[in-house]
């Protein structure tokens, strides 16, 4: 496999109106890193990911993946196609499928893998069986994974918060994506449930030969995690680097704490 | 190309636009409001045109002069229109106003078919004549066959209103507060806007004008029913989503709309298919132009 | 429990609702010979109601403050826990079968039509389902669909005389695509718009109906429609009551084993996602225009049939059968059942159909009464009758944990 990084975005912009939320951003990732795309509120990230995932065409530039299987241009796709390609989300607003139970959210994730048909699956056919069988197994077995078994026919809106966050990712990973793109992971978190975030994160990149964008505003977690990090300010990259790197640049600093830092 | 005939049809489509007007101001006020399609607007607009039947035959019993009967039967119509729209936003709308949306709408759909029914069942379900006829104008002599008193009536009445609300919207606090809580409705309650009472004046409003629509109308028509606010009322919500749903000139220019296209689709071409032009428009609008003519496009927050 | 504070509040709703209904329930005109009545004992009647109704909701509210914790478990819960036992279950199962055969015999002709009547009810209920439990889709002119099967038969037994059953598939078939047809202008709207943009499709597929003779025959409608046979066989038409009877419990069956199958597989999962979360359904994968098209016209099959079986078993069609009224009857059926509960369907509709039936005082109040219900089931009991319950999975490493079942 060469080494072409597995996400490459060149020159991304995102017009609304007069508005320009994403100006001209640029990042790519290399397989099995974990990069994190911080900046103030408000600095264009999530419409960034919303490009990225086909929520939004953006209005200039090019989102193109790299795998195994070759290269593909990704603007313009349908958000479905795009997660066929390989990319699941989560989202920073839960978007859970709320009265559905724990496990039927995860079932869910799977679709993309099931074969059979209406008729078959009316017919009850001795293949779709098996297959139903395997995806509730699969799904279970992600949601033991992820440490959410106690919850399998829990509504996914009676669990608790942190709870959620974590229902999110591991829908998003029923999918089986290569590259899992985290909007805000630990926001709304305690200590021990942002710790035991990080300890999720890496594990499945580890088992699970992942690749990982994250957007986050929680610090040490960024700081821990990630191995590169991009920062973007009303919508224009302005810094990219290791953690120290990023700690120590000024213009972070500034676009942080505000213009007078130095006054 | 006979131009009297185009000139009746056209003054026929303003009368039938600034009808529509005066029902989609209510449709398009509460959706700007509270994001929901008051499905029973239709009906307030229908027991508007009733109560001014009944008080005013009452009161025509008792040998009044015809145009004091007629503008007493106008404002009963208005006041009550307008109780029954708090009344209703009390009861069905307001115990919903966290539900999921479908929700709401479902209870729109139930009012709507309880006052359909009640008001068959407490009064009739024949088409009663309707009693208020106004004498013909006389400065109104030359264009007589083209416009008729109660049309000419309908077009300063329509204005009128129109105006009043502009500056109701624009210059008054309750204005104010209307359009504050329309944009952001926690937002509104934060910066001390009594939401709940800005709520139900807006329904309060859009069933007065409603009303008055429904007067008017039945006056024109000469008779009138329980069923006569359905097709009104979705006609004149066609109107509004024309226009842009949530903006006031929208509503209005797109009940003009409807009505020069209805007026001159069944002079020239069938008046066998009259109500299925509003909902053919209804439907390429959506498909073409979802934002409507005057209204903004919404994105939804991911 | 009730204070002073309660009575005076109960007092001024009731003056409010005396002043509110005052024109149309006091007085009573006629414009036509001129008469007025004035109906007194009305006005005492509305003051009356409008204040034990005030009362009683207090009472409510205070006492479902105070059992806030101690959840007891509903009746539906109780019935649902006696059903996991075998025995229970298949005796109450033969009970029910037994009733269903016996039914036609016991009865006279008269009922056993309007027990068939209820049971089409029961399969449009659960074909609507699909779009609005399922899909969340708000459709109001589902009796177009139903339109278009019972035309279906009408114009091909009147120009082809092709028979009932063959009518049957081709019915459900043009029915679903006619359901495409109006899935796609639709399909970047959101609820509202979706439910008047179906209303305007239903009225203009009725008004189309009303006005081109030439293919509909208008308001006049088709005739003399041949009922079901078998082999070919004439039946007298006390026989032919009992076959459509038996017709339409095993196309019930048929539905509702076929939209159980449909709602545990990855269509019926997909409709359900698309109905919680639109965006977040589409980042699962989920194509989003496949699922509502699917939802579209596997709903509108259902309705296909059902116009084909009404044809048959009326024998007579014209477009006032399928108005806006037919669409928003069925949705009642649908809403007040229970959205996306099958059992919650069947019984909403035998509820609405039966008991306007048998309570013949209460029939001309049947859709004030209901529309009432959906305002009421909306604001206290918004998933109806027999909600949903969800179905849970066992699986072998925690079957002590997931033993009980959450509804």
């Amino acid at each position: 496999m060469s080494d072409a990084p597995v996400l490459e975005v060149n020159d991304l912009s995102m017009v609304f109106g007069g508005l320009r939320a994403v100006d001209n951003v640029s990042l790519n990732i290399k397989k099995g890193e974990i990069v994190a795309l911080i900046g103030p509120n408000g600095a264009g990230k999530t419409t960034f990911f919303n490009c990225i995932t086909g929520v939004y065409i953006p209005t200039h530039g090019e989102v193109k993946i790299n795998t195994s299987e070759g290269s593909a241009v990704l603007n313009g796709l349908k958000p479905n196609v795009i997660n066929e390609k390989g990319l699941a989300r989560t989202f920073q607003n839960i978007r859970l499928f709320s009265n559905m139970t724990v496990l039927e959210n995860v079932m869910i994730g799977r679709h993309q893998s099931l074969k059979s048909g209406i008729l078959s699956s009316v017919l009850r056919t001795k293949k779709n069986r098996i297959e139903e069988q395997k995806v509730i197994d699969d799904s279970y077995e992600i949601l033991r994974k992820i440490g959410l078994e106690m919850y399998v026919n829990e509504l996914a809106c009676n669990l608790p918060y942190g709870a959620q966050r974590r229902l999110e990712i591991a829908r998003a990973m029923a999918t089986n994506p290569f590259l899992l793109l985290l909007d805000e992971p630990a926001a709304g978190m305690n200590p021990q449930e942002t710790n035991d975030l990080v300890e999720l994160i890496e594990r499945l990149r580890k088992e699970e030969d992942i690749t990982i964008l994250l957007i986050e505003h929680d610090m040490s977690l960024v700081m821990t995690l990630s191995e590169r990090i991009y920062v973007v300010d009303y919508g224009k990259m302005i810094a990219t680097g290791t953690p120290e790197e990023i700690k120590n640049n000024k213009e972070v600093i500034k676009a942080y704490l505000g213009e007078d830092i130095d006054a | 190309m006979n131009l009297e005939y185009f000139f009746s049809l056209f003054l026929g489509g303003l009368t039938r636009g600034s009808i529509y007007a005066l029902i989609a101001l209510g449709y398009t006020m509460v959706y700007g409001i509270i994001k929901l399609i008051n499905f029973a607007h239709g009906e307030i607009y229908m027991i508007g045109a009733f109560t001014s039947l009944i008080i005013g035959a009452a009161l025509a019993m008792s040998g009044m002069n015809p145009i004091l009967i007629f503008v007493l039967a106008c404002l009963a119509a208005i006041v009550y229109s307008a109780a029954y729209g708090i009344t209703i936003e009390r009861l069905a709308y307001r115990p919903l106003r966290k539900a999921p949306r479908l929700s709401v709408l479902i209870s729109a759909i139930g009012m709507s078919i309880f006052l359909q029914n009640y008001v068959l069942l407490a009064q009739t379900s024949d088409f009663l004549p309707f009693p208020l006829v106004l004498p013909n104008m006389k400065f109104l002599k030359p264009i007589e066959h083209m416009m008729t008193t109660t049309q000419f009536l309908i077009l300063i009445s329509t204005a009128v209103v129109m105006v009043l609300l502009t500056i109701l919207i624009k210059f008054t606090r309750m204005g104010k507060a209307m359009r504050a809580t329309s944009q952001d409705k926690d937002m509104a309650q934060l910066v001390g806007i009594n939401v709940d009472r800005v709520i139900s004046m807006t329904f309060l409003i859009g069933s007065a004008t409603a009303a008055l629509g429904g007067v008017l109308i039945s006056s024109h028509i000469g008779q009138i029913n329980f069923y006569i606010g359905f097709i009104a009322g979705i006609k004149a919500f066609v109107a509004a989503v024309l226009g842009g749903i949530g903006s006031i000139p929208g509503a209005v220019l797109g009940s003009f709309v409807l009505g020069l296209t209805e007026s001159f689709g069944t002079g020239y071409i069938s008046s066998d298919y009259e109500d299925a032009f509003a909902f053919i428009i209804l439907i390429l609008i959506l498909i073409f132009k979802p934002a409507g003519l005057l209204g903004r496009k919404e994105n939804e927050k991911v | 429990m009730i204070t002073i504070k309660d009575l005076k509040k109960a007092f001024l709703n009731a003056l409010w609702f005396i002043f509110l209904t005052f024109p149309i329930m006091v007085m009573k005109v006629n414009t036509i010979n001129d008469t007025l009545i004035w109906r007194w004992m009305n006005m005492l009647y509305i003051g009356v109601a409008a204040f034990v109704f005030t009362l009683l909701g207090k009472i409510y509210t205070v006492r479902k403050a105070n059992r806030s914790e101690i959840v007891k478990p509903s009746l539906i819960q109780i019935v649902n826990s006696k059903m996991e036992n075998k025995k229970v279950r298949y005796s109450s199962l033969a009970a029910v079968v037994a009733i269903v055969i016996l039914y036609p015999f016991l009865m006279s002709m008269y009922q056993t039509s309007i027990m068939t009547t209820a049971l089409m009810y029961v399969v449009l209920g659960l074909g609507l389902n699909i779009v609005v439990g399922f899909g969340g889709l708000l459709h109001l002119g589902y009796a177009a669909f139903y339109a278009v099967g019972a035309y279906t038969y009408g114009l091909l037994f009147y120009h082809f005389g092709l028979n009932f059953w063959l009518c049957l598939p081709i019915g459900a078939v043009f029915s679903a695509l006619f359901g495409i047809i109006l899935g796609f202008p639709i399909l970047r709207l959101r609820g509202d718009y979706l439910a008047i943009v179906t209303l305007a499709f239903g009225e203009i597929v009725r008004l189309v109906l009303e006005n081109w003779n030439e293919f509909s025959f208008g308001p006049s409608g088709i005739a003399n429609i041949a009922r079901p046979m078998i082999f070919g066989q004439k039946l007298k038409l006390a026989q032919v009551t009992n076959f459509t009877y038996f017709i339409a419990v095993g196309l019930t069956i048929l539905t509702i084993i076929v939209i159980r199958r449909m709602e545990s597989s990855k269509m019926g999962r997909a409709w359900e996602a698309m109905r919680e979360d639109e965006i977040a359904c589409q980042a699962m994968g989920i194509d989003i225009t496949k699922a509502k098209l699917t939802a579209f016209s596997m709903g509108a099959v259902w309705a296909g049939i059902m116009g084909v079986l009404f044809a048959a078993k009326t024998t007579f069609i014209n477009p006032a059968s399928f108005t806006t009224w037919e669409s928003i009857v069925i949705l009642c059926v649908v809403v007040i059942g229970g959205m996306g509960s099958i059992p919650g369907v069947i019984a909403g509709a035998l509820i609405f159909i039966l008991t306007p039936e048998y309570l013949r005082a209460f029939s001309q109040y049947r859709m004030l009464i209901f529309g009432i219900a959906l305002v009421v089931m909306m604001i206290f009991r918004p998933g109806g009758i027999i909600p949903k319950i969800r179905r849970s999975y066992q699986f072998a490493a925690d079957k002590e944990e997931t033993q009980e079942v959450e509804a």
